[in-house]
């Protein structure tokens, strides 16, 4: 699918003449450069997961956060370009705090997606702006029950029942559709996400990264928070034990 | 329209159209609030009554509420500011929760943001009328603070709001040691309570009683005070008195 748009690709106002706008789709191949994001949609919430690539031993771990709560009850996980993320968060808080102060309750979470994605559609029209290089999954609980949402650097934005984004996303999207969604709980999502994200993860490529999980669920409460520590330590476990008898055949 | 809308005068604060920016009286009002730090914590009680003048027109008016996890605000003057009030912490704790890095804002912090916001609004002459208790425990810690409109802080081991500063506080002082125990913290407050009761034309005998500790806020449920009005100097009250009728 990688071809040279040459001469069409100059700007993001630019058509092709096969109808392409190459700039968006160059975009998106920032995303699909960073590390796998997966989010899933369980029986009782959300999580979340991301493959944190870790460019340097100096880092410290816990820090970089690619996870981000939007408000009370939703988050957001962010693939691509991290600076760029961080605009989109910071503009999703804006939005969410801005219709609670406005309609009294906390903003749908299908009002969120859509803020968010004509936002990001917005840097997608004007010449002296360019697309955001970041894609972003956006989970949250509100009265509809707990909903999953993913949103590219195109503005599109659609609601999934598992999505994944970034370098291990095909592979990643297979392991997804093999779960049963509609019976696992949080508890045991998490422990499958783990198992996916270091079942993508390229050993030869990359070579440490570091895990890290959040939920939004009956059981905390319909919060978004990190996933708690203790969980967190046996889902690693499990996933690696999982990795290691795929590896002992 | 107003045709001499293009000159506005200089100061804001005097001319036509500059006082229905600010606040100049307070018209739904709630009365005095009394804490107390105890062994475990913080005991707090105020009634539930807003008045609108001389009238008692509200008679279940919560005026605490808990403030993220560690602490719990107290308010009396106008109802309408600390609901005010109450969305700015409401923000404030969310902004601190989104964080999500297992630090959280503990009281004394809560205190330091809302005597700024008092003592900001004070200076531009548009106050927040409301003196405002704050109590929590974080870490073992335990603190009370008091805050009114004019931005005036500080902290203490027992404080109170409006009335209460004149009758409950000498209470307080004689009768207040460290390390209450929890039945006689609310011993001592339903005494200054009571004293209120029969004293405080605005108050109201339904209050509530609410409790920060280490592990949470509990915010009792509505309940009034036993009265006695057999006292011999309420049976004849003028007696004495010159020229009364």
């Amino acid at each position: 699918m990688s071809s040279i748009g040459t001469g069409y690709d100059l700007s993001v106002t630019t058509f092709s003449p096969d109808g392409r706008v190459f700039q968006i789709e160059y975009a998106a191949k920032a995303v699909d450069n960073s590390g796998t994001v997966i989010g899933i949609k369980c029986k009782d919430g959300i999580v979340m997961g991301v493959e944190k690539l870790i460019t340097s031993k100096m880092m410290l771990p816990g820090s970089n956060r690619r996870i981000h709560s939007v408000h009370r009850h939703s988050g957001m996980a962010v693939a691509g370009l991290a600076a760029d993320g961080r605009q989109i968060v910071a503009r999703a808080k804006s939005e969410a705090t801005n219709y609670e102060s406005v309609y009294g309750e906390a903003i749908p979470i299908k009002e969120l997606a859509q803020r968010v994605a004509s936002y990001v559609h917005l840097c997608t029209l004007y010449w002296w702006l360019r697309p955001f290089g970041c894609g972003v999954i956006l989970g949250g609980y509100d009265r509809d029950g707990p909903q999953l949402y993913m949103v590219e650097p195109s503005g599109i934005s659609y609601r999934y029942f598992g999505a994944a984004i970034g370098k291990g996303k095909q592979a990643a999207k297979t392991e997804i559709e093999k779960l049963k969604l509609s019976e696992l709980t949080c508890r045991e999502g998490v422990i499958e996400v783990a198992k996916i994200i270091y079942k993508v993860h390229d050993e030869a490529k990359d070579k440490a990264f570091e895990l890290e999980m959040s939920w939004v669920c009956d059981e905390s409460k319909q919060q978004h928070q990190k996933v708690p520590d203790d969980l967190l330590e046996e889902a690693k476990v499990a996933a690696r034990a999982a990795l290691e008898e795929m590896d002992a055949d | 329209m107003n045709f001499m809308a293009s000159t506005q005068p200089e100061n804001r604060l005097l001319g036509p159209q500059s006082d229905s920016q600010r606040t100049l009286y307070p018209y739904v009002t709630g009365t005095s609030v009394v804490a107390l730090k105890y062994k475990d914590g913080i005991l707090m009680a105020a009634d539930m009554g807003g008045s609108y003048g001389s009238t008692l027109r509200y008679k279940s008016v919560e005026r605490m509420k808990p403030i993220g996890k560690h602490s719990l605000l107290g308010a009396s003057g106008e109802i309408s500011d600390f609901q005010e009030i109450l969305r700015y912490l409401d923000e404030l704790i969310l902004y601190d929760n989104m964080w999500d890095d297992g630090n959280s804002l503990g009281p004394k912090e809560v205190h330091n943001y809302l005597t700024r916001v008092m003592y900001n609004r004070r200076n531009k002459f548009n106050p927040l009328w409301n003196s405002l208790v704050l109590g929590g425990v974080k870490n073992g810690q335990k603190y009370l603070g008091m805050v009114n409109m004019i931005g005036v802080n500080f902290e203490d081991n027992h404080v109170a709001t409006g009335f209460g500063n004149h009758l409950a506080r000498p209470i307080l002082r004689q009768e207040w040691h460290e390390n209450l125990s929890f039945e006689d913290g609310v011993r001592l407050l339903e005494k200054c309570m009571r004293v209120l009761l029969y004293r405080d034309r605005s108050a109201v005998n339904k209050l509530q009683i609410a409790k920060i500790t280490e592990e949470g806020v509990t915010i009792s449920q509505p309940y009034s005070l036993k009265t006695y009005w057999e006292f011999s100097a309420f049976k004849n009250p003028t007696q004495g008195a010159v020229g009364s009728w």
